[in-house]
């Protein structure tokens, strides 16, 4: 039996005693773990943690800057910004969503047929988020359902800055238009400087200027709960939140003037085709226009599929940028380049008559090149010839200068390459060589290059192809006597926040100096000839001009064959004869002729001879740009209150003559001041 | 002049020994009474800013103070001897209530913890956390201390029959709260050094074993603890949302109603168990320490009163209340800051919610009783 224990009290209350030493010591030790903890997370770690927590709280919205504007020379507004108003809805406040959607449709703000999409929209967002179910809101609809609104909880009129092209399609082919940013773009641009952005330039100004038009977004910080839902009375939790405000988009200054621009879409309206109008002396576009045309405001505000389809699958393409990209035979308007490279190279006498009958007959051939008419010429100098379009006379001319000095020469308009115009799209057309055809067609037989390819270029016929605004820009180096100005269409820049304008300097790219003076006298006499002698092929329509217009017809007959690899020759014939209906008309012209302030190209599709079709149109868009209202030349029309100072020096581009030629001298100075004193001596102001 | 200085000095005198009087009438011990006061009255002032201005939340927890006082007060009331006289009898029901609650519970969020009685929700696990040290400090009341190996393993059962069924609920937080209490008891009682090695070591083994058979997500947040990183928006989130809180506070706070973390509900069960987290965010480190000294003048205060205990149920059971007060507060700041694995412990008489401001309320009222009725039984 084990000794019986006794309870000692003292040594129990001792032993208490100690135990609860003991738990005090490890629980000093447990404390103090808990404060070396606590300032490692608070104190050492403060910073980091501080980090996390905003990183959890603060979200930042991007705040999208306004887009610049861009204005014409006059500074009338072409694309601007305006408030719109969508409806939107939050799914969490809404009580009946079926319920709300149909009263929507039966206040005519919806449409039946998409209430089961828009459901599923809205039920992919999150309950909180604000969905947009209907876009772009009429004043009318504002109103209507501004009435009604209190019938609809959770639902709102929210408004947005959207681009807005006031003028409709008023030169969308040179402005472009804005569109929703598609995967596509978003390879190209800093996304992070794109949040908030809607919208981005698709073509034409709105996409070669995008960066300076979009200007820099702002952002907001605001304060979001676990859900990610903002937070409405953030109270004391505000006062951190950061706003910085977005930089507007710059504007942008268009060479363009709206006047002559609304003559040219009106005279183009119900035809197919292009019209551009170049200032000679800095190469500022001043109308550029296609015909038909179409809305930028669909892309704007976010296009249907079914209107997107609509405009795709009309068969006058009317998205088809016919001034940039239609690459079509020139027709005789060639003329004037080809007689000035044969007299330039030699080949020929300007004044020496030749008998032009019926038909060219090319040596060693079998074969007859006729007047597309059929029509008899007689004896031609190079002015009659021009004057009248005499293709026998100009069949020979190119048999003389032969494939090789053609294919080195038109290169000196900047046929068969871009003009570099400062908008995007365009193309080189093209002119053919011994080179281009051994490489273009697979047939060994089809690879030489055969004298008759050569002679029907001689009137713009054949593989040789050129856009409207190739052609324009060649009619203004006629005009100022073989000054290149590179076709532009913006002309300055005004920084949104000092509201200064950055002019940009025209630039020369270009000097045929080779080109005698006595050259460009047959030539400029010779297109002068077209609008005021009798036999001149326009000069039924011109022949009343207040002022000197010198121009030149011309016809391109579409031969589709070509293409295909059906011979050249055959194919000419065919089309010559039996489908002349569908030739396109052209007309080139610049005016007033002895001292250039407008060079004019017009295309006039399936409009038959170029005189008929497209001269009176060219006419009246010289009209516009350099009659006053009395009917007589204006003194100034090149000036705006946007246009550029007066004596802003040229960028010459290096190798080119930066010395003007007699000849140009005295064509430029008996010109008004008009454009930019090219070339000026004296350097640009700062 | 002199002699009204000195009527005002006697007046005050005779003011405190009113106040002195009303305690000792009361049963109550002062510092103590005025420590929980002010640990009730922070508690209410930061659930304000936890609850996102809730009036009824306040209001709610308000009237569950008043009730703890109430029972406070009266237990504190109640003669030490009838307490231990009753303790083997609470125990037998509080394992009875336990038995009914694994048939007939109330599950609420996938636990089943609760009695329906009218329209409250009983937890009987809150009843064990006092009805088992008790039971301990009574079985070793008559007995020579250091407690023997037969009466280790009794001790054992009464300790672990009910911390199995409080950990099958499951509620392992209650479950370790109440093995805790009653382990202290045994350790107060002045286990030997070489027992306590064997325990330490079964501990280690239980911990294996339990972790074998523990539920999803007590597992869940044993691992999330370990690396809380492992599943940041899952199991780890809380630890991760906490530490951010408590860190991004630093030294001074965000202010009282600006914390980010706890208004904007980033720290989940900000009311509940993680209300320290928004201590250290909007009070920051001067806020928790200030409330950590003032648990620690609590659990300093208790301590000293249960060595006065003129017997040894009073000293056991006075010193389990101490010290199962401070395990609450270590493990729900251990858990809140990373130290300790996540276990449902609140922090007392600040969380929000449960009985658990009752029973931490009556088991200082055992204590005082115990102290203040020490003459008596002298």
């Amino acid at each position: 039996m084990p000794p019986v224990r006794i309870k000692d009290h003292w040594h129990e209350q001792r032993l208490f005693d100690r135990r609860v030493w003991l738990a005090g010591v490890l629980m000093a030790l447990a404390g103090l773990g808990v404060l070396g903890r606590l300032y490692y997370l608070q104190i050492v770690r403060h910073d980091y943690y501080t980090q996390l927590s905003q990183a959890n709280g603060v979200r930042t919205e991007p705040i999208a800057a306004a887009r610049g504007l861009i204005l014409d020379r006059n500074g009338e507004i072409i694309a601007s910004n305006q408030p719109t108003f969508d409806l939107v809805l939050t799914p969490d406040e809404v009580p009946n969503l079926r319920g709300a959607l149909a009263r929507l449709v039966k206040l005519g703000l919806l449409q039946a047929e998409d209430v089961p999409d828009l459901i599923r929209t809205i039920k992919s967002h999150q309950s909180f988020d604000t969905v947009p179910i209907r876009l772009h809101l009429s004043d009318e609809e504002v109103a209507r359902f501004a009435a009604r609104r209190f019938e609809f909880p959770g639902i709102d009129i929210s408004p947005r800055q959207a681009r807005w092209y006031p003028f409709g399609p008023l030169a969308v082919d040179a402005v472009g238009y804005v569109g929703t940013i598609s995967a596509n773009d978003l390879k190209h641009i800093d996304q992070a400087a794109y949040a908030g952005t809607a919208v981005i330039g698709k073509t034409g100004v709105e996409a070669a200027y995008e960066k300076q038009l979009h200007g820099t977004n702002g952002y907001r910080q605001i304060l979001v709960n676990a859900l990610g839902r903002p937070v409405q009375r953030p109270g004391a939790l505000g006062r951190e939140l950061h706003v910085e405000p977005p930089t507007p988009g710059d504007d942008v200054i268009l060479s363009l003037d709206l006047k002559v621009q609304r003559v040219a879409e009106s005279l183009l309206n119900g035809h197919d085709g292009a019209v551009v109008a170049l200032n000679p002396w800095n190469g500022d576009v001043i109308a550029m226009a296609s015909s038909p045309s179409f809305d930028p405001n669909l892309f704007a505000r976010g296009i249907s599929e079914k209107e997107y389809r609509a405009l795709l699958e009309d068969p006058r393409q009317p998205l088809f940028n016919r001034a940039l990209r239609a690459e079509l035979p020139s027709g005789s308007t060639i003329k004037p380049a080809l007689a000035l490279g044969a007299l330039t190279d030699g080949v020929i006498d300007a004044h020496q008559e030749v008998l032009a009958g019926y038909a060219y007959h090319l040596p060693g051939s079998g074969h007859l090149y006729h007047n597309a008419m059929h029509e008899y010429c007689g004896p031609m100098t190079m002015r009659t010839a021009i004057i009248m379009s005499c293709d026998v006379y100009f069949y020979r001319l190119a048999h003389l200068m032969g494939i090789d000095r053609i294919s080195a020469w038109l290169p000196n308009f900047d046929f068969g390459r871009p003009t570099d115009i400062d908008i995007p799209g365009e193309l080189p057309g093209l002119v053919p060589s011994r080179t281009w055809k051994a490489t273009r067609f697979r047939n060994p037989a089809q690879r030489e290059w055969f004298p008759g390819d050569t002679v029907i270029l001689g009137i713009g016929q054949g593989y040789f192809l050129t856009t409207p605004l190739q052609l324009a820009h060649y009619t203004a180096m006629l005009a100022a006597r073989g000054l290149n100005f590179r076709p532009r269409l913006v002309t300055g820049i005004r920084n949104s926040r000092t509201g200064r304008i950055h002019w940009k300097r025209p630039v020369l790219q270009g000097n045929l100096t080779q080109i005698s003076a006595a050259s460009w006298t047959v030539i400029v006499k010779a297109m002068i000839g077209v609008t005021t002698k009798p036999r001149g092929t326009a000069y039924y329509q011109l022949r009343d001009s207040t002022y000197p217009i010198a121009g030149k017809t011309g016809t391109a007959q579409l031969v589709s064959e070509q293409a295909k690899g059906a011979s050249n020759e055959e194919s000419y014939k065919v089309k010559g004869t039996l489908e002349k209906l569908r030739d396109d008309a052209w007309f080139i012209a610049f005016a007033p002729a002895d001292n250039p302030r407008i060079a004019v190209a017009v295309l006039d599709e399936h409009a038959g001879w170029g005189s008929t079709g497209a001269a009176p149109i060219a006419r009246k868009v010289m009209d516009a740009y350099l009659l006053g209202p009395d009917g007589k030349l204006r003194p100034d029309p090149g000036r705006g209150p946007f246009s550029e100072p007066a004596r802003l020096r040229a960028r010459v581009l290096p190798g080119v003559s930066a010395t003007l030629t007699p000849v140009q001298e005295s064509a430029r100075a008996k010109a008004p001041p008009m454009g930019p004193a090219v070339l000026a001596t004296e350097p640009r102001k700062p | 002049m002199i002699h009204e200085e000195v009527s005002t000095e006697s007046r005050a005198r005779r003011t405190l020994s009113g106040a002195a009087r009303v305690l000792l009438a009361l049963k109550l011990d002062g510092p103590l009474a005025i420590g929980l006061g002010i640990a009730a009255a922070y508690g209410l002032v930061v659930l304000y800013s936890a609850s996102a201005e809730s009036l009824s939340v306040l209001l709610r927890t308000g009237l569950r103070v008043v009730l703890g006082a109430i029972v406070m007060l009266a237990l504190a009331r109640v003669n030490p001897n009838v307490l231990r006289r009753i303790s083997p009898w609470l125990y037998g029901l509080g394992v009875l209530l336990l038995l009914a609650v694994a048939a007939v519970g109330h599950v609420h969020l996938g636990a089943k913890r609760w009695l329906d009685i009218g329209p409250f929700h009983f937890q009987p696990s809150e009843l064990m956390k006092l009805a088992v040290p008790m039971m301990c400090a009574w079985y070793l009341h008559e007995r020579p201390l250091p407690p023997r190996w037969s009466d280790l393993a009794l001790l054992g059962l009464i300790i672990l029959v009910p911390v199995a069924l409080v950990a099958k609920e499951p509620d392992l937080g209650t479950a370790m709260l109440i093995g805790a209490g009653g382990a202290i008891v045994v350790f107060l009682a002045g286990l030997r050094k070489r027992v306590i090695a064997v325990l330490l070591l079964l501990a280690v083994a239980g911990v294996w074993l339990g972790l074998r058979f523990m539920h999803g997500y007590q597992r869940e947040r044993l691992v999330s603890f370990l690396n809380p990183q492992a599943d940041p928006l899952g199991a780890g989130y809380h630890i991760i949302q906490s530490q951010i809180a408590i860190g991004s506070g630093g030294v001074f706070g965000k202010g009282w109603m600006a914390g980010s973390q706890a208004q904007l509900d980033f720290l989940p069960e900000r009311t509940t168990d993680f209300i320290f987290s928004v201590i250290g965010e909007e009070f920051g480190l001067l806020g928790l320490a200030g409330l950590l000294l003032l648990y620690g003048f609590i659990v300093g205060r208790s301590l000293y009163l249960s060595m006065q205990g003129p017997d040894t149920f009073s000293r056991l059971l006075g010193g389990s209340v101490a010290l199962t007060f401070f395990v609450y507060v270590f493990i729900n700041a251990g858990m809140t800051t990373g130290l300790v694995p996540v276990v449902g412990v609140p922090l007392p008489l600040v969380s929000y919610g449960g009985s658990s401001v009752v029973t931490v309320l009556s088991g200082f009222g055992i204590l005082m009783s115990l102290y203040s009725h020490r003459k008596l039984m002298g």
